[in-house]
């Protein structure tokens, strides 16, 4: 399809302000401007068609299954949005008076009451705007702790090789050696590997568990002690806490802080991409390293990001919290284990779950014995999948399990949906080894053909040009 | 209710086509002694209806102003409503990061397009998809620019304190050091400027326009930091580039900035948008996701996320950030404003802003005591003396105005297009009002 | 699969041949193909310092980044800006396609014949 751009009409455009009616100021010559931005020129009507036609070229969680391993695509309630876009919120500068904002410090200061409940955890902050960037404000936790304990000696952070990519990345960005450490092939902490990592250098351990490939580490209260025996910090990274929330809690699992994705697990939207928000957790004996805002707070703290972080994403997550209350929390994440489990088993005897057991709310299926055997890879079932209209699984991750694909259907899909997609899945077993060529070549009827991914990464073209 | 829409009978049928009797068996490697053994201390489930009485009785205890006089790095314009309606649909609103091109071309589409209105804006040649927002921004360029042999940030104190500090955060998490170049008569130093400018500097941030609303003469800013082999990093307020001279006619190599003002709300302080822009011999140091064109096994046009193997989940530890998720649906957000201004609507908010802001400090600086502080031309925010603050700001907003930001030195106000002159005249006869008791 | 007999090889897949004292570094055919589509090389300066065993620089494909580990110790004195704008140079002609070149090399690691490598790469 055409790019706006292309639609421009010169001369055309939109009635939005009336006359200035007080005069206008002159800018020096030396600050203007000498030629205007390329900006598209259209009518209202051009740009609410274009726009729905991009929307048409969207998949959305609102719209169809979306498994996305890691990800959490739960159903994104209408009233959350409804409640986000009150003028009482919407229209509240972040630097009026504290008289002014009680409502907003309410929304802030209840959500922070339940997350910490529902964590076990004593201190919250919302200013993070996405997971890394709650990663990145946790791990700096840990470093000012150790840094006013004048223990400047802990340079190292502990990543399991299973672990997101922002794990490591984070450690790193907050000044810290990265040590890998090997995991067990279930994808659990392999202790003596763990062991042999830890010593006066450790400043913290990063974690999720449920791990990457959706297995509870049953070890987990021994490995927050033998880190805290060797005075480091334990980071619970909270991708996967959907399975968990209000049957098992981090701080309980001797976790000392945590970022959750409000994004994921409490239900809020990701938009294509963001904005999510983050809250991250402490016990209290960090509260004090909290960030806070330069203008809205005392100085003197860190700060991730200008004001009080994504808050109107914070409304979203505190509506759905109050519409889950005690009793659907626990009953959310039950139902996103069982889903788990039972799409997997719906879909064992086709392709195999890299690990054959009772999993978390999501699974890792193992194609690469498949793959062997047809020459059809994870990639294109993957890319087959989009054919029926069902967005594919998490590719290729974890790292630790050749051609995988991790599915995490969660607890918003219905039996009726889950036994669709174990059925497709059967189809497709079976059709890669009558076809693989017709695999190899998928999607066929989707929005584009696979795109040369190769000449956009060789000859970047980033932007439109006028020809 | 936790929309879980399987029956109760279908639980029960499908704990059995999974083996179990029941959830507590699907917790099986969870140690017992860890299992949280008593309901949540949360409320009770609640109905839509409920859950929206309860909020809305929280938005209900804010104060809603019908005119905002503060800005400050959050700004009062007007949205237009094909703006709030586009970013609103089930599609955009709900759709995770594009990383299948093939079920995600209208998300591709609209950042490519995103990425070309934010060159076309600051004048730069590459542009990402977004990331958190200004401040952040501000932090990733200070990020980008450093080498191995230059470490040391420096960032204008005419700045945002919230961009000051959280570029300082960045700078502690690298143990990298940033220091502050300080502010004469409200505008950047240039003579500190010069002497600051040592071999082992990566960059230089200056705000345009800055914190007290004035024009930093950036054009000499910048020769001054080239001069010294350093990068210049510009925040810029995006529209004021309506009608200001953009970052790389000012030589800026890297030009970064909050989106807020193209169509977000001030929502208490977020979502917004950072934007980042760069030059095609940088691009590759530029962080976060990017959206390039390419074509797809028909030969047809499409986009795809690209230059990927700078990215965290590629490199991990190596990786220079750690983004992942960014602001995809505030940048759509501003797309589609800047689509509906278009170049002439954009150019006339500016003026309007301008204009506006202007006739506010005539009117107050006219009064007995409010004096301007700071020389210079400014856009749409600057700074006066205001004797009797907490009095004048009261009165104010027993009107329903917000007034000014107290800052060092006096008030910091702002106008923008969206007030007409008769709410300015009311604000000016508030504070007439008060001084004259 | 090419292995030319006039070459060394590292283990980490890197192919060198001295000319008049220079060491002058690629990589080799099975590293290429590995490696799949190159879509960029992040190249050392000239004058960097260069240690055996250890990155002087990356290769990224789509999906993945591999470091470039230098066979041996000196200083870079050419790198080669060609791949700057023609990283397939690398997939076309693995060993016609230099990537920098070290002088004053005063360490070696192992470095295995033709014959040894090919052996390790089909093993």
């Amino acid at each position: 399809m055409k790019l706006i751009f292309e639609k421009s009409v010169p001369g055309r455009h939109c009635d939005l302000l009336p006359q200035c009616d007080v005069e206008k100021a002159e800018l020096p010559e030396s600050f203007r401007r000498d030629t205007p931005p390329a900006l598209p020129e259209l009518s209202e009507v051009d740009l609410s068609r274009h726009y729905t036609e991009l929307n048409h070229r969207v998949h959305g969680v609102n719209c169809g299954f979306y498994p996305l391993g890691s990800c959490t695509m739960k159903y994104n309630p209408r009233i959350d949005e409804d409640l986000a876009a009150l003028p009482g919120f919407a229209g509240v500068h972040p630097l009026a008076g504290a008289e002014n904002v009680k409502g907003c410090r309410e929304v802030l200061d209840t959500a922070a009451k339940y997350l910490c409940e529902i964590t076990g955890m004593e201190g919250m902050t919302f200013q993070p705007a996405a997971g890394a960037h709650g990663e990145f404000t946790g791990v700096l936790l840990i470093k000012q702790y150790h840094r006013k304990r004048g223990d400047n000696a802990r340079r190292k952070i502990i990543v399991p090789d299973s672990a997101h990519g922002t794990n490591p990345a984070t450690a790193a960005m907050c000044g810290f050696e990265v040590v890998n450490i090997p995991s067990a092939p279930d994808g659990c902490v392999d202790l003596e590997a763990l062991k042999a990592g830890l010593g006066e250098d450790t400043a913290g351990l990063m974690l999720t568990n449920p791990n990457t490939v959706g297995l509870f580490d049953e070890n987990i209260l021994e490995i927050t002690r033998l880190v805290h025996e060797a005075g480091g910090l334990c980071y619970y990274d909270g991708a996967n806490l959907n399975a968990v929330m209000g049957v098992v809690r981090p701080g309980d699992m001797g976790f000392d802080c945590i970022h959750m994705n409000l994004h994921k697990t409490f239900a809020t939207p990701h938009g294509g991409g963001g904005p999510g928000a983050c809250a991250v957790g402490c016990k209290g004996f960090l509260k004090e390293f909290l960030p806070a805002s330069a203008l809205m707070d005392e100085p003197g703290h860190i700060q991730v990001r200008a004001f009080a972080g994504n808050f109107l994403v914070v409304v979203r997550a505190l509506s759905y919290l109050l519409t889950l209350g005690r009793e659907g929390i626990p009953e959310a994440a039950q139902n996103a284990v069982l889903n788990a489990n039972y799409l997997m088993r719906k879909i064992q005897g086709s392709f195999e779950p890299a690990f054959d057991r009772i999993c978390m709310h999501e699974f890792v299926l193992d194609l690469s014995g498949y793959k062997k055997e047809t020459g059809v890879s994870a990639l294109d079932v993957a890319k087959s999948l989009i054919d029926y209209g069902m967005h594919p699984p998490t590719m290729y991750f974890p790292m630790i399990v050749h051609e995988a694909l991790m599915l995490e259907p969660t607890e918003t899909e219905s039996k009726e949906t889950l036994d669709w997609a174990a059925q497709i899945f059967r189809e497709l077993y079976e059709l890669g080894k009558k076809d693989p060529e017709f695999m190899h070549n998928a999607p066929h009827l989707a929005q584009i053909a696979r795109p040369d991914e190769v000449r956009a990464a060789r000859q970047p073209v980033l932007r439109w040009q006028k020809p | 209710m936790s929309y879980v829409p399987s029956t109760p009978a279908q639980r029960q049928e499908m704990l059995r086509a999974v083996g179990v009797e029941d959830y507590r068996e699907l917790y099986r490697d969870v140690p017992e002694e860890m299992l949280l053994d008593r309901a949540l201390d949360l409320p009770s489930a609640m109905s839509e209806l409920e859950v929206s009485r309860a909020v809305s009785a929280m938005a209900a205890k804010n104060t809603q102003f019908s005119t905002i006089l503060r800005g400050a790095g959050a700004y009062d314009h007007y949205i237009p409503a094909v703006v709030k309606s586009i970013p609103a649909k089930e599609e955009f609103l709900t759709a995770y990061t594009p990383y299948q091109a093939e079920m995600s071309q209208g998300v591709l589409q609209s950042i490519f397009e995103y990425q070309t209105m934010i060159c076309e804006l600051t004048g730069m040649e590459v542009s990402n998809a977004s990331v958190y927002d200004g401040a952040t921004a501000a932090a990733e360029a200070a990020a980008m620019c450093r080498s191995r042999k230059r470490r040391v940030t420096l960032i204008s104190g005419a700045a945002h304190p919230d961009v000051i500090n959280t570029v300082r955060t960045y700078c502690y998490g690298t143990g990298d050091e940033l220091r502050v170049v300080p502010v004469k008569d409200g505008k950047t130093d240039m003579d500190a400027l010069r002497e600051m400018l040592t071999a082992d500097v990566a960059s230089f941030y200056v705000q345009q326009p800055n914190f007290f609303g004035l024009l930093e003469d950036a054009d000499a800013l910048g020769e001054a930091v080239h001069a010294a082999g350093a990068l210049f990093v510009m925040g810029c307020n995006p529209i004021s580039l309506g009608v200001l001279k953009t970052p790389r006619d000012c030589g800026a190599d890297v030009a970064v900035g909050e989106g807020q003002p193209l169509g977000l709300p001030l929502g208490f302080g977020g979502p917004y948008l950072g934007f980042m822009a760069t030059t095609m011999k940088n691009s590759r140091q530029l962080p976060g996701r990017i959206v390039g064109q390419t074509v797809d096994a028909k030969g047809e046009r499409c986009y795809v996320l690209t230059l990927q193997a700078r990215e965290q989940h590629i490199r991990r530890e190596k990786a220079s950030s750690n983004i992942c998720s960014n602001e995809a649906l505030c940048a759509l957000t501003a797309s589609v404003y800047l689509a509906c201004m278009g170049p002439a609507g954009l150019k006339e908010a500016a003026e309007q802003c301008m204009a506006k802001a202007h006739y506010l400090m005539r009117g107050l600086t006219a009064l007995e005591g409010v004096e301007l502080v700071y020389p210079g031309p400014f856009f749409h925010e600057f700074v006066t003396t205001l004797p009797r603050q907490e009095e004048v700001l009261s009165a104010l907003e027993a009107k329903g105005i917000l007034g000014g930001l107290p800052v060092e030195g006096g008030i910091l106000w702002c106008a923008t297009e969206k007030q007409s002159k008769a709410e300015l005249d009311q604000a000016i006869a508030v504070v007439k009002e008060v001084l004259a008791k | 699969m090419n292995y030319p007999s006039e070459l060394q090889y590292s283990r980490d897949h890197e192919w060198l041949r001295m000319e008049d004292g220079v060491a002058v570094i690629g990589i080799s055919d099975f590293a290429q193909s590995e490696l799949g589509d190159v879509v960029f090389v992040n190249l050392p300066e000239v004058c960097d310092e260069a240690t055996a065993g250890e990155p002087f620089g990356d290769v990224e494909s789509v999906k993945a980044v591999s470091d470039l580990v230098c066979p041996v110790t000196g200083t870079v004195c050419e790198v080669n800006e060609e791949l700057l704008d023609a990283p397939e140079k690398l997939n076309e002609d693995p060993y016609g396609t230099w990537i920098i070149k070290v002088e004053n090399v005063t360490d070696t690691e192992e470095l295995l014949s033709a014959e040894q490598y090919e052996a390790e790469c089909t093993h």
